[in-house]
């Protein structure tokens, strides 16, 4: 590894986090850390429990062994509306934006919290429209009336209005058409220009490692292989062995 | 694999029926009334239990069942010239099985809270019925009607003293507990429980789950409706306050006291009610709201302690 | 055709139009009533058994104020505050420990709540009722009545707070966290929504709805500490019949069995009358069981 990462206090520490739904134990003892403005990749099948540890991170569920950190500060245990507050922002998979409210109201969801004058909301709903101008175009429609795509976009954009200094992204490519896909890491590109952190979990390989300055590949709830997204090509060998078919 | 209660079961069951017998021998006529009271409430409770603790449906409905029971018996007791204790008590059962079938069909498809209030809303139309059917019922006033004589066909008959009407409703509410008990151990039993624990999954398994419900709650229906044949007897008179729903909720909280799923945790928690509302009209006097410290006692055990008094005891009691 | 014309003439009606404006009188008071607990249980999935004496506790605090000051303006504000304070503190103390436990323990708590608070009525208010006077005494002419016009304006009223209360889960940043929380209670967390906070503020909600209702139908009836027994049964089978969690088909249902109760009213007499609301219940969970008033029946 040639990271500077034992430096600075990472962003987003996570250790041995053992997760279980009901008896199913599905993280085997996780350990991974973000650093502030880093994209970092979390790669591997179906079910290894990729979904799985963003969701502790966000405290939607509560691992039985293990702790998470952020900036230092053990969080393991808080509430999620908290987590958001803090400056944690979550895209989950299949999106998950409020279908019977319109874009606009999606989106004041993120920007109605303490400290926030209408000015520094209209800069960020500005911020929002100008990388999405879709969503300015629907912004009075139905969350629900929108494409697959715009609603990735909504999804991410109502993160966004948290001013996050990091965001959970789940799978934001799938069920994406090739250009969208391509409009996602452009996407993440912007964020991470912007200083925003990101942990993104894909099975898209080629984008992964494009967009990220670091992967980690999980198997079985535990991570098997860690390194700079440059040291591994889409055909390497590790690869193949935990993403092949 | 059938399990076999313990030896320590047995004889706990003993010592406390010895004890019931016993007690009009030696209590005055105050608590000897009271404990019989006990027992026929808890049997309206243990009714109940089998709907809540073993079956996982909470019903609002049991004062119907038991208002019928009593209504039915009061029916017996004053349409049939001498009046006859088994005819009173068929009657009741009667009556308290057509309101449990009625509920039954309507209510067993409706999950969870729907079926809670649609009880409740039912054994309100039974309540509005009774109270407004005068010419029948007795409308508000209710029916006044003397005891029967406790008659053994060609056997025995005499009238109840204090002491045999108890020792008569020791041995329904005992019969009816040891047949309960039967019951849930016995293979209908067990699907009951499962409906209770999973019922998606009881039903992909294949079992009809609504007739299971619907034998569930008749059989419940039944046997409050016999609780209230007994409170009948007891009482010489049938009003329509009792078809109230607030009994139901009265069984209700019997049972939340007492344990669900155990079956004897309802009679324990009708017990400590009672007693509780006796020991705080005592001590602060007959026009004290007893239900205010009652009724924050009872939220505070839904909090700290859901499983009831004999929560704890709960597996141990159904072996 | 003789039959047709004879059938017509039979029908009274002026007693028809008296009984459609009461009604509709009726209809909105239990709409309001209605309304507080649909949205309780719509967003925070518990049946309040206690809201009949959320209803007759505000009436309570009505007539006190009433006695102290002499307004019946003043006793409707003062009585929706108060109540709604009570019911926050309700919510924490007695439903928060409970989220996430199976529904029965809702149930029970709130069952427990209702008979503390109207054994608490009996205890500090004694079995006499209060009477309330209406705000307004005039009259005007009805067919061959002399109609109050109290009744309209509580009419009024009611459908001033529920529009009033539609605009404020529409437009204001509280509304939107509702809406969002009632659409997906985790996603609406990971914006920051405070979700407790949420259900606490509509426990509240509820429970000022109910002390306005009370407020408002005092002067019809005399407030005692059973009134809220009645009215939880119908408003319970209003939302049933409306579709639980729906409002819109909560209003429309109190309005619709109030009519046909009303209607009723006038050929079997009042106290047989409630029968029609159970007989819609009944057909309501046989046909359509997730309410007369939802869109498309699932």
């Amino acid at each position: 590894m040639n990271i500077a990462e034992a430096i600075t206090e990472p962003l987003v520490r996570v250790e041995d986090l053992h997760t279980y739904y009901g008896k199913s134990h599905i993280l085997h003892g996780v350990s991974l850390h973000v650093g502030p403005g880093e994209v970092v990749g979390l790669l591997g099948r179906n079910g290894v429990g990729k979904s799985t540890t963003l969701k502790t991170i966000m405290g939607l569920v509560q691992p039985r062994q293990g702790k998470v950190l952020f900036d230092g500060n053990v969080i393991t245990g808080l509430a999620p509306h908290k987590l958001a507050r803090l400056g944690i922002g979550y895209v989950p998979e299949d999106r998950r934006i409020f279908r019977l409210l319109t874009v606009m109201e999606n989106l004041r969801t993120g920007l109605d919290r303490h400290g926030m004058t209408e000015e520094k909301k209209q800069a960020l709903l500005d911020k929002a429209f100008t990388f999405f101008p879709v969503l300015a175009e629907r912004r009075k429609q139905a969350g629900g009336t929108l494409s697959g795509g715009e609603q990735q976009m909504l999804a991410i954009a109502r993160a966004m209005m948290l001013e996050p200094k990091i965001i959970l992204l789940d799978e934001p490519t799938e069920g994406l058409m090739p250009r969208m896909v391509s409009q996602i890491g452009q996407i993440i590109d912007v964020l991470h220009r912007e200083g925003v952190a990101i942990l993104l979990v894909e099975q898209n390989v080629p984008l992964t490692l494009e967009a990220s300055q670091r992967v980690y590949i999980l198997e079985k709830g535990a991570v098997r292989h860690h390194c700079a997204a440059s040291e591994i090509g889409v055909g390497d060998s590790v690869i193949k062995q935990y993403l092949g078919v | 694999m059938t399990r076999r209660p313990s030896k320590t079961y047995w004889i706990g069951f003993s010592v406390i029926f010895a004890l019931l017998i016993v007690a009009p021998l030696v209590l005055p006529e105050f608590w000897r009334r009271f404990v019989t009271e006990v027992l026929i409430w808890g049997l309206l409770a243990m009714s109940s239990d089998l709907l809540i603790g073993y079956t996982g449906m909470i019903s609002f409905g049991h004062s119907a069942f038991f208002g019928l029971g009593m209504y039915g018996a009061a029916a017996a007791l004053l349409l049939v010239s001498p009046p006859n204790l088994w005819l009173a008590i068929s009657f009741g059962l009667i009556g308290a099985a057509g309101a449990a079938l009625f509920v039954a069909y309507f209510s067993t498809r409706l999950r969870d809270i729907y079926f809670a209030i649609t009880t409740l809303i039912f054994s309100q139309i039974f309540y509005v019925i009774i109270f407004t059917w005068t010419r029948v019922t007795g409308g508000e006033n209710g029916l006044i009607f003397s005891r029967p004589h406790l008659s053994i066909p060609l056997i025995y008959s005499a009238r109840f003293t204090p002491t045999t009407m108890h020792w008569f409703v020791l041995a329904v509410v005992t019969a009816s507990y040891l047949f309960l008990r039967r019951v849930t151990q016995s293979p209908f039993g067990m699907v009951l429980q499962s409906i209770r624990e999973n019922e998606a999954r009881t039903r992909a398994i294949g079992f009809p789950v609504e007739r299971y419900k619907i034998v569930a709650v008749m059989l419940s229906g039944v046997f409050a409706g016999l609780a209230g044949v007994l409170y009948a007897i007891q009482n010489e008179f049938a009003a329509p306050d009792f078809v109230y729903f607030v009994t139901s909720g009265d069984a209700v909280i019997y049972n939340v006291i007492g344990g669900i799923g155990t079956l004897v945790g309802p009679i324990v928690g009708a017990g400590f009610f009672l007693l509780m509302r006796e020991v705080v009209s005592r001590i602060f006097g007959d026009q004290f709201p007893y239900l205010i410290p009652l009724g924050i006692i009872f939220i505070g055990m839904i909090i700290f302690l859901p499983r009831g008094l004999l929560g704890f005891a709960r597996r141990w009691l159904n072996r | 055709m003789d039959a047709v014309v004879g059938f017509l003439q039979a029908i009274p009606l002026d007693q028809l139009m008296i009984q459609t404006v009461n009604g509709v009188v009726t209809g909105m008071i239990l709409a309001l009533v209605a309304s507080g607990l649909t949205l309780i249980f719509g967003i925070l999935d518990v049946v309040n058994f206690a809201h009949g004496e959320l209803f007759m506790l505000g009436a309570y605090m009505g007539v006190i104020v009433i006695t102290a000051t002499g307004s019946f303006f003043l006793a409707l504000i003062t009585s929706t505050l108060v109540i709604a304070l009570f019911g926050a503190a309700l919510q924490i103390v007695t439903l928060r420990p409970l989220i996430g436990r199976h529904p029965l323990n809702t149930i029970l708590a709130t069952f427990g709540t209702s008979l503390v608070l109207q054994n608490y009525a009996l205890w500090q208010f004694g079995p006499v009722s209060r009477k309330i006077s209406e705000p307004i005494t005039a009259h005007f002419g009805l067919f061959y009545l002399e109609y109050p016009w109290y009744r309209l304006l509580i009419a009024g009223l009611s459908a001033v707070i529920i529009g009033g209360f539609w605009l404020f889960l529409k437009f204001s940043t509280f509304g939107v966290w509702i809406r969002a929380t009632s659409q997906d209670r985790v996603m609406a967390q990971a914006m920051g929504i405070p979700v407790p906070w949420v259900y606490t503020g509509v426990f509240a909600i509820g429970a000022g709805m109910a002390a306005a209702s009370g407020v408002l139908f005092a002067p019809l009836v005399g407030v005692d500490h059973a009134m809220g027994l009645d009215w939880v049964l119908k408003a319970f089978i209003v939302v049933v019949v409306g579709g639980m969690g729906n409002l819109g088909g909560s209003i429309a249902a109190a309005i619709f069995i109030s009519l046909l109760e009303s209607y009723a009213s006038i050929w079997v007499g009042p106290s047989l009358a409630v029968i029609v609301s159970f007989v819609v219940l009944i057909l309501t969970l046989l046909f359509r069981p997730t309410g007369l008033f939802v869109a498309t029946p699932k």
